[in-house]
């Protein structure tokens, strides 16, 4: 195929960074609640879907899209908090693999009852009316609703840089990654400290997966392809590394992007080739501090 | 369940002894053909669909019609008071499932025919296992493959219409009407392929160029990295070769991003199930093909019967495309089995060989060399305005009626004439 175009390029790239975002904003989720708790919660899907779920209820009585862009994190993010406090936190201590598998199982179960309350087959999911359309980006035409994606993704990313890095709490929750011990020593309830970072984490899974309702519709098994995915962009930034996530998710993005361009069908073997890479030269992804798994 | 294996395992000799002896009595006395009559099994046909998956919308259409084709032929009487049952397996879209839960169905449930599949690939795996047991299977989804010798058994019949059809069909209204400049997104698996051949094969007789075809894997929830590439292409015609939940996402992705406003999208077959599934939006104004469509009543007595049937049985709804093929293909061989006034395998293919049927579309047969069933291929297109009903989807545009002359012929499909 002929009729490579700069702007086509330069289009390109730009979708990819759109597709990125997706990416950041699922896998930062995951990435904080490992980071902080080195919990691999294999539900994170799980929750993304619920959020969508909840926001095509909250829709359906009479909601719009506005409004569950803040009840959806707030009600997955409180469902979150009652899973940390009921299901996870009797398995702190054990092992990684006892939290891993319990998630992994807690998501088939989600899945599972939202089959039974809303049928297996999907639901359509509009795009609100003053986001529909493709708007001239100087290289081409682009939907606007994914604009709104990115924009989104950005203040999201910014008010948790501002909560982890400028307020005390944020200096906690840091101080108890580190060194959880120590920081009980100076008489911090550390497991409050986990409760709300797993509360955030489900919280943002939620968000996420409201905004990719309105791209490809809802169904009980969307939570389940973006999760390879999420994992892969949190390996190669690092497990538990916020920034190393945000690096990757663009990256992927982007390599997903160009291997579309010149190669589709490769598109989806690159994700996991770039993976393959980056952890044959570095182990441990772009930021990942070594030895957290262990 | 684990109660009956433990009341069988402590089964007592005595009782063991009267048991066999009484069935030994039984076996030697005249009574024995009229009891073991009374008793005998249901007609049992194997269903393995991929209820999960993405293409769960269609599926779960395809069990509930050949559940009504199951029910309208026991109503009837069954075959002299034998009656008929599905067994519906899920078969994940996925062939190793396919395949290991037909041989479950052939082997355990001892089923006496296969009716079912949804996806060009998942259908032979189910072939391959009836073939070599010699069990009829009737494929009610789309496959140029099945018909070819390679694949074919005299077992096999094929009630969906195959890709040469209905990409001849929409090709023949599109191209003529759209432009000759086309471009491809296409599901890489058998299906999308063999629509894009018979694309491709129609579009020689209008001189159409192919600007290029761009692949993606099955299960894609995200196409935004293939659309500039096939908007810089600039065609008349964007191709979309999907189906179920790729097609929702690619259609709803390409509204998206304005692809509408100056390319005609057409697909071979637009699903209604995905239609509902995605909504008005995505689906606005695509035109593409189907073997079925409700409101065809008007047309044919046999459609207002399946859909008034449909109605009662579902609470009002009406059937959809893939709906009418799992009624279509059950209620054919149950029909065979009526003309043959048998289950015996030799003796119900030649009853569906001779049968001539108007079920549920208008006429239909199913040709000797390869058992495709030949029949009408509807245009149709996508409204969003107007609906008089829920299922008020489509408009059909036009239709192409029953001939042989829009199937390969025998020769080149490999079969001796």
């Amino acid at each position: 195929m002929a009729g490579l175009s700069f702007d086509l390029i330069a289009l390109q790239l730009f979708a990819g960074l759109a597709l990125g975002a997706i990416y950041v904003l699922f896998a930062i989720g995951l990435s904080l609640i490992f980071g902080m708790l080195t919990v691999v919660n294999f539900a994170h899907g799980a929750f993304y879907m619920v959020g969508a779920y909840v926001g095509l209820y909250l829709i359906s009585i009479g909601g719009n899209f506005w409004i569950c862009l803040v009840a959806v994190p707030i009600a997955i993010g409180l469902f979150g908090l009652a899973v940390e406090r009921v299901l996870i936190r009797p398995l702190y201590g054990r092992g990684i693999d006892y939290p891993l598998l319990l998630t992994f199982g807690l998501s088939y179960v989600m899945v599972e009852c939202v089959r039974i309350a809303f049928g297996k087959t999907g639901y359509p999911f509009d795009t609100p009316e003053v986001l529909q359309g493709a708007v001239d980006i100087g290289v081409g035409y682009f939907p606007l609703y994914r604009l709104f994606v990115i924009g989104a993704t950005a203040v999201v990313l910014l008010a948790l840089w501002l909560f982890l890095e400028k307020t005390s709490f944020g200096l906690i929750i840091r101080a108890g990654a580190r060194d959880p011990q120590i920081v009980r020593v100076l008489g911090v309830d550390v497991s409050k400290v986990w409760l709300i970072v797993f509360g955030i984490g489900t919280a943002i899974a939620g968000f996420a997966g409201l905004l990719a309702a309105p791209l490809q519709g809802v169904i009980p098994e969307m939570g389940g392809t973006i999760l390879a995915e999420a994992f892969v962009v949190t390996v190669v930034g690092g497990m538990g590394s916020i920034g190393g996530a945000v690096l990757a998710g663009l990256l992927v993005g982007v390599v997903v992007s160009m291997t579309s361009l010149f190669a589709p069908e490769m598109a989806k073997v690159s994700i996991f080739a770039l993976m393959a890479v980056v952890l044959i030269v570095r182990p441990q992804g772009f930021f990942g501090r070594a030895g957290l798994m262990s | 369940m684990t109660n009956k294996v433990t009341k069988a395992g402590s089964i007592s000799r005595r009782r063991l002894l009267t048991t066999a002896s009484a069935g030994a009595a039984l076996a030697v006395s005249p009574f024995r053909i009229n009891l073991l009559q009374a008793e005998e099994a249901p007609i049992k046909i194997g269903f393995p669909v991929p209820l999960t998956g993405p293409y769960g919308a269609e599926a779960q259409d395809q069990v509930r019609a050949g559940q009504l084709a199951v029910a309208q032929f026991n109503d009837a009487g069954g075959l002299n008071g034998r009656k008929a049952e599905l067994v519906v397996r899920d078969d994940k879209l996925n062939p190793g499932e396919a395949a290991t839960r037909t041989l479950e169905l052939v082997e355990k449930e001892k089923v006496n025919f296969v009716v079912g599949s949804l996806s060009a690939a998942v259908q032979l795996a189910i072939n391959n296992v009836t073939k070599e047991r010699g069990v009829i299977f009737n494929s009610i989804s789309q496959s140029d493959a099945i018909n070819e010798a390679a694949d074919f058994s005299k077992y096999t019949f094929h009630e969906a219409l195959n890709p040469h059809m209905t990409s001849g069909a929409v090709g023949r209204y599109a191209f003529a009407k759209f432009g000759k400049k086309v471009a491809f997104l296409t599901a890489d698996y058998a299906y999308g392929h063999e629509m894009v051949r018979g694309f491709l094969e129609v579009g020689k007789e209008f001189n159409v160029e192919n600007l290029g075809d761009i692949r993606h894997p099955l299960g894609t929830t995200d196409f935004s990295t293939l659309l500039p590439r096939l908007q810089a292409l600039k065609p008349d015609i964007l191709c979309i070769s999907n189906f179920g939940r790729d097609q929702q996402i690619a259609l709803k992705q390409a509204t998206d991003f304005g692809i509408k406003k100056s390319i005609q999208i057409i697909a071979p077959l637009l699903s209604h199930a995905s239609r509902v599934a995605a909504g008005p939006q995505a689906f606005e104004g695509v035109v593409g093909g189907c073997s079925f469509y409700w409101g065809i009543e008007d047309k044919f007595a046999s459609t207002k019967a399946f859909n008034d049937a449909f109605r009662k049985m579902y609470d009002g709804k009406l059937p959809t495309d893939y709906g009418a093929l799992g009624y279509g293909g059950v209620r054919t061989v149950l029909e065979a089995v009526k003309g043959a006034g048998s289950v015996e395998t030799d003796k119900v293919v030649a009853a569906l060989e001779a049968l001539k049927y108007d079920d549920y579309k208008g006429p239909q047969y199913y040709r000797k060399c390869d058992h495709q069933s030949v029949q009408s291929v509807l245009v149709i297109k996508s409204k969003s305005k107007d609906m008089r009903n829920e299922s008020d989807v489509f408009e059909v545009l036009s239709t192409e009626e029953p001939n042989e002359k829009y199937l390969r012929t025998c020769e080149a499909l490999g079969h001796k004439s």
